[in-house]
């Protein structure tokens, strides 16, 4: 299955509509609303007392399971979010045109950002106690898996085959009913999917947003990330590899114990009829489906379900059918003068926190250290692509091979890179390497495998044919590579190319700076921009970051990155 | 002259590692000599290994035994001279005609301006003139074809290999090409020397060959071997050319009665997936006018628009029933198979189902240990160890699938594949 590009890939206009800016002024004035809170909240929490973690190998089991248990409830949230603003999105046109841009914006915001900018906010509605704190990872990762899900899900309603919902309607199944047995089953397989491509990110975040200072605000939520920042202050590379070591073990039983059966069983979801060639199998799954124990606490719900679908009576006469009780027209007009009240609002708080507090020469000082990464992030997509291409279709071209590196790479990247990187500053500090260069691979470490991993699939879903052809005429050497594997291979590289530069973005905040023990090593750019007002607690600058980075994700995004994923899904798409 | 010998294949043998150990036969001993001027058809129903036969010549693929020479060469990788048209066009559909059709000059060691006159030149002859910076997507099926030619005759090979190149155009379509092709092999328009054409359509063999080579299944083997003297042009409405048909039609349904034997019996019978309805389709059309209960089949073949590989597994379901009789080019109703055709749909099960019971052993098996269970439950790994005894995996899980879908439509037992147990109690 492929995965979805960012919302501002799928849109096919280039130029931001009305609907675009009002989305980003929305999101900006949000996050200033959140900044504004926090700053005259960060006083009276400052005395949260922080948690001492032991380094003791022996609690991280205990601490893994904190981890998992946050992971599981934001999926949970994540879904249900997905259901009701995905839905809304589909249903209400007029709600569509303000709510798949607002996704757009939400997915070019830093996730990082979002934790610097809520954690205090989380913090005040328990003040003192750890479950603010809990919140506040809990939406971290969220907001890391939340955008493409709705996103995945919106589409799908999109498209349920008209045949589908005609014959609901003919059996008298109203939109409750429809929703339940039609759309959510057909738009299960992707989901599904998307759901465990976000996962990938969610490790990493969820292990970011344990230990975190805002200001003078310091959070340390037992689990696996804050022991590994437990262990970077204390210097001690044993602790790091326990962790790393539990972080395997815990990403290999989520995979087992969750995903795998979710994505066999959504398998039975999918619309078209052909016998999938290799079906999703999981030996969890088949005990489930065994076992009657399921059945039998599945059964009180269904019925309880089944009875909701009956609800309203499905016997209408049209003719009795009562008039809206507002024209249309009427309802366009309220409903643009409160976009156009939402606006103002959000431009007022915008102006608040900003003006005085920033002038142009703190703009300009952003821009140009996003340029910087910027700079940065494309060189290492250009490296990681130089590198992982070639051995890419090199593997995709040979099944067996493929068989045993595909699972290997969405392994890697669903691990948290950012584990890894205590080893590598360790490093950097003994070699004492420049930090502008040296820290800038961290970056992609978790990021490159979507390119392998993505090149490797377009690479085996080359049809034998024409494969045969190429033999059978004797193309070889760099001929091959220029009119065959690479152009076979290039769709699937341009998705794993998005996805992999989304995430270095996101993950620069993070690789732009990074400690070990009282030493930090910083880069110049816009992470470590972002990271240092963070933890001095200027919520001024936060914001600035902020906005600039999601501006050069959303610019990158729209003008390099869509052209030419249409570029390629047009002219090198096979079908 | 045209004698010359250019290709020769002596006893060629290719089998594939099964995934449980031990090989699977797909060729074994196979023959085949290719003259100056000559179109050899290979013939066979879909899994006859007809298909990796020519990717063994194309030297896609090496054979486990046997060897195959090329102007007296060895074939052991990709020849020159040796250029292939496949089924499904093959074209990369990030070039332009022009650019498919050059792509194998490209490889050749030839200047650049000689590379663009051949194309052109090959573009043109194939009837694609005009077409040349058209990208396949634009182009319909016919036309793609027309360049999987023009790319494979540009490189001027001496053999040219197609593989059921007309089998994915419409009827229509397949026609006005073939013609075409003959029109230019007749007049030696062409740059090839020799053609080896593989097809399942047996007028489509009658029409394009010299000689027509019958493949059997399981392992593939040249079975027969029929010269088509008619002179070209070809009339499809010639008497020799339906004589041929049918001849080819009753030598191929008699190999079928003949490989039965090999096909097993008991557990280790293996059954090929044929749907209910084909078969009771097949009785309905057999049983009604004009043909009252016994049919032609190249006759009842063209009424129902079937291909031979979709209709002989039809018939051999029909035979393993007993619900009817292939022999000699005819199909035959039994009186269980017209009963059938009279019976309403209980009755029809009835038959369906006793005829399950006592012809197909792994049918009664399965409901003999579904009886004897006080659960009435079985799981499908039971039996597919079983039939792992007797054939490989795949033809293992194929034959219960058949008797799964053959089992439900008698209602003989019932089968979830959620939970892969095999169970009699239906839904209620």
């Amino acid at each position: 299955m492929k995965i979805l590009p960012p919302v501002s890939i799928e849109a096919r206009r280039l130029l931001p509509s009305r609907f675009d800016v009002l989305a980003a002024l929305l999101v900006l004035g949000f996050i200033a609303l959140f900044a504004d809170a926090s700053r005259s909240l960060i006083e009276p929490l400052s005395s949260l007392t922080r948690e001492r973690l032991s380094l003791d190998p022996a609690n991280l089991p205990g601490y893994a399971v904190r981890t998992a248990l946050r992971m599981l409830i934001a999926l949970g949230v994540s879904l249900v979010f997905t259901l009701t603003y995905a839905t809304w999105a589909a249903k209400s046109q007029r709600a569509g045109t303000l709510l798949v841009p607002l996704l757009d914006i939400l997915q070019s915001v830093p996730i990082l950002g979002f934790i610097s900018i809520t954690v205090v906010f989380f913090l005040s509605l328990a003040p003192g106690k750890i479950f603010g704190a809990e919140l506040a990872a809990v939406f971290a990762i969220f907001t890391s898996q939340a955008w493409n899900m709705a996103f995945s899900f919106y589409q799908s309603l999109r498209t349920v085959p008209e045949e589908l919902t005609e014959a609901g309607r003919m059996f008298g199944m109203n939109a409750w009913a429809r929703f339940w047995r039609i759309e959510v089953p057909f738009g299960m397989p992707p989901l599904v999917w998307n759901m465990m491509m976000s996962m990938s990110g969610g490790w990493f975040f969820v292990t970011l947003s344990e230990a975190i200072s805002v200001g003078h605000t310091t959070i340390a939520l037992p689990g696996i990330g804050s022991y590994i920042a437990q262990a970077i202050i204390e210097k001690n590379l044993h602790a790091i590899f326990w962790a790393i070591g539990t972080m395997l073990i815990v990403i290999l039983i989520y995979d087992q114990l969750l995903f795998r059966p979710l994505v066999a069983w959504a398998d039975r979801f999918r619309f078209d009829n052909e016998d999938s060639e290799d079906q999703p199998e999981s030996w969890v799954l088949n005990v489930v489906r065994r076992s009657t124990l399921m059945d039998r606490i599945a059964a009180p719900f269904q019925s309880f379900m089944h009875r909701t679908y009956r609800f309203s009576a499905p016997l209408r006469v049209p003719a009795l059918r009562t008039a809206p009780a507002i024209s249309p027209r009427t309802a366009d007009i309220v409903w643009a003068l409160f976009l156009v009240l939402l606006a103002a609002y959000a431009l007022w708080r915008i102006y608040e926190l900003l003006a005085g507090a920033l002038g142009w020469s703190d703009i300009v000082a952003a821009l140009g250290l996003g340029a910087i990464t910027m700079l940065r992030v494309t060189l290492l997509i250009a490296l990681a692509s130089l590198i992982w291409t070639p051995i890419g279709v090199y593997v995709g071209m040979r099944p067996h091979l493929a068989h045993i590196i595909q699972p290997v790479a969405q392994f890697m990247a669903a691990f948290p890179a950012n584990l890894l990187f205590p080893l590598a500053v360790f490093v950097i500090v003994r070699l004492s390497l420049n930090p502008d260069i040296a820290l800038s691979p961290l970056m992609v470490l978790g990021t490159q495998w979507y390119i392998l991993f993505n090149v490797i699939a377009g690479a085996a879903a080359m049809p034998r044919e024409l494969r045969d052809v190429g033999t059978n005429l004797q193309v070889k050497g760099w001929l091959w590579w220029r009119k065959i594997a690479l152009p076979a291979v290039f769709p699937f590289y341009v998705t794993g190319a998005i996805t992999a530069s989304g995430g270095s973005w996101n993950a620069s905040i993070v690789a732009e700076v990074a400690s070990w023990g009282s030493q930090t090593l910083r880069a110049h750019g816009l992470g470590a921009y972002i990271a240092d007002a963070t933890a001095a607690g200027d919520f001024h600058k936060i914001v600035l970051g902020i906005a600039t980075m999601s501006f050069f994700v959303v610019v990158v995004n729209r003008l390099f990155w869509r052209p030419l994923y249409w570029y390629a899904e047009r002219r090198y798409r096979l079908t | 002259m045209a004698d010359t010998i250019l290709l020769d294949v002596h006893n060629v043998r290719r089998s594939f590692p099964k995934p449980g150990g031990g090989e699977l036969l797909v060729l074994d001993g196979v023959e085949l000599t290719l003259k100056q001027g000559e179109i050899v058809g290979l013939l066979g129903r879909s899994g006859s290994g007809k298909s990796t036969f020519l990717r063994l010549i194309a030297g896609l693929a090496q054979p486990q035994g046997g060897t195959l020479s090329y102007l007296g060469h060895p074939i052991d990788g990709p020849a020159g001279g040796i250029a292939m048209v496949f089924q499904g066009f093959a074209l990369f559909p990030w070039l332009s005609v022009l650019e498919n059709v050059q792509l194998g000059l490209e490889a050749l060691d030839i200047p650049p301006s000689e590379i663009r006159t051949r194309a052109l030149a090959a573009i043109d002859l194939i009837g694609l003139d005009g077409y040349e910076s058209a990208y396949p997507r634009e182009l319909s099926g016919g036309m793609r074809q027309r360049v999987g030619f023009a790319r494979a005759m540009v490189v001027h090979p001496n053999i040219l290999l197609m593989d059921e190149p007309f089998s994915a155009l419409d009827v229509l379509t397949a026609e006005n090409l073939r013609t075409d092709f003959l029109e230019l092999w007749g007049e030696k328009q062409l740059p090839i020397k020799g053609v080896i054409l593989v097809t399942h359509n047996i007028e489509e063999a009658v029409l394009m060959c010299d000689r027509v080579l019958l493949f059997s299944t399981n392992p593939g083997r040249i079975a027969g071997e029929i010269k088509i003297d008619i002179p070209r042009p070809r009339d499809r409405t010639d008497p020799r050319f339906e004589n041929y048909v049918d001849q080819i039609y009753t030598e191929m349904t008699a190999r079928q009665r003949a490989q039965r034997i090999d096909r097993g019996t008991g557990l280790g019978m293996l059954m090929t997936h044929v749907s209910p309805n084909l078969v009771s389709g097949l009785i309905e059309a057999v049983a009604a006018q004009p043909y009252n209960g016994k049919a032609d089949l190249p006759d009842i073949a063209s009424d129902l628009q079937m291909e031979i590989d979709e209709l002989f597994p039809v018939g051999e379901a029909l035979q393993t029933l007993r619900l009817g009789e292939v022999e000699g080019g005819d199909i035959k109703l039994t009186h269980m198979g017209k009963r059938f055709a009279d019976g309403e749909m209980n009755e029809r099960k009835e038959i369906f189902s006793r005829a399950l019971m006592s012809q197909v052993p792994l049918a009664a098996h399965i409901r003999r240990v579904l009886d004897e269970r006080a659960s009435h439950t079985a799981p499908k790994r039971r039996f597919i160890d079983e039939l792992e005894d007797h054939m490989t995996e795949a033809a293992a899980e194929e034959t219960l699938r058949t008797v799964v879908s053959w089992a439900r439509f008698g209602e003989l037992f019932s089968y979830d594949d959620e939970s892969e147990t095999f169970s009699l109690e239906n839904p209620t």
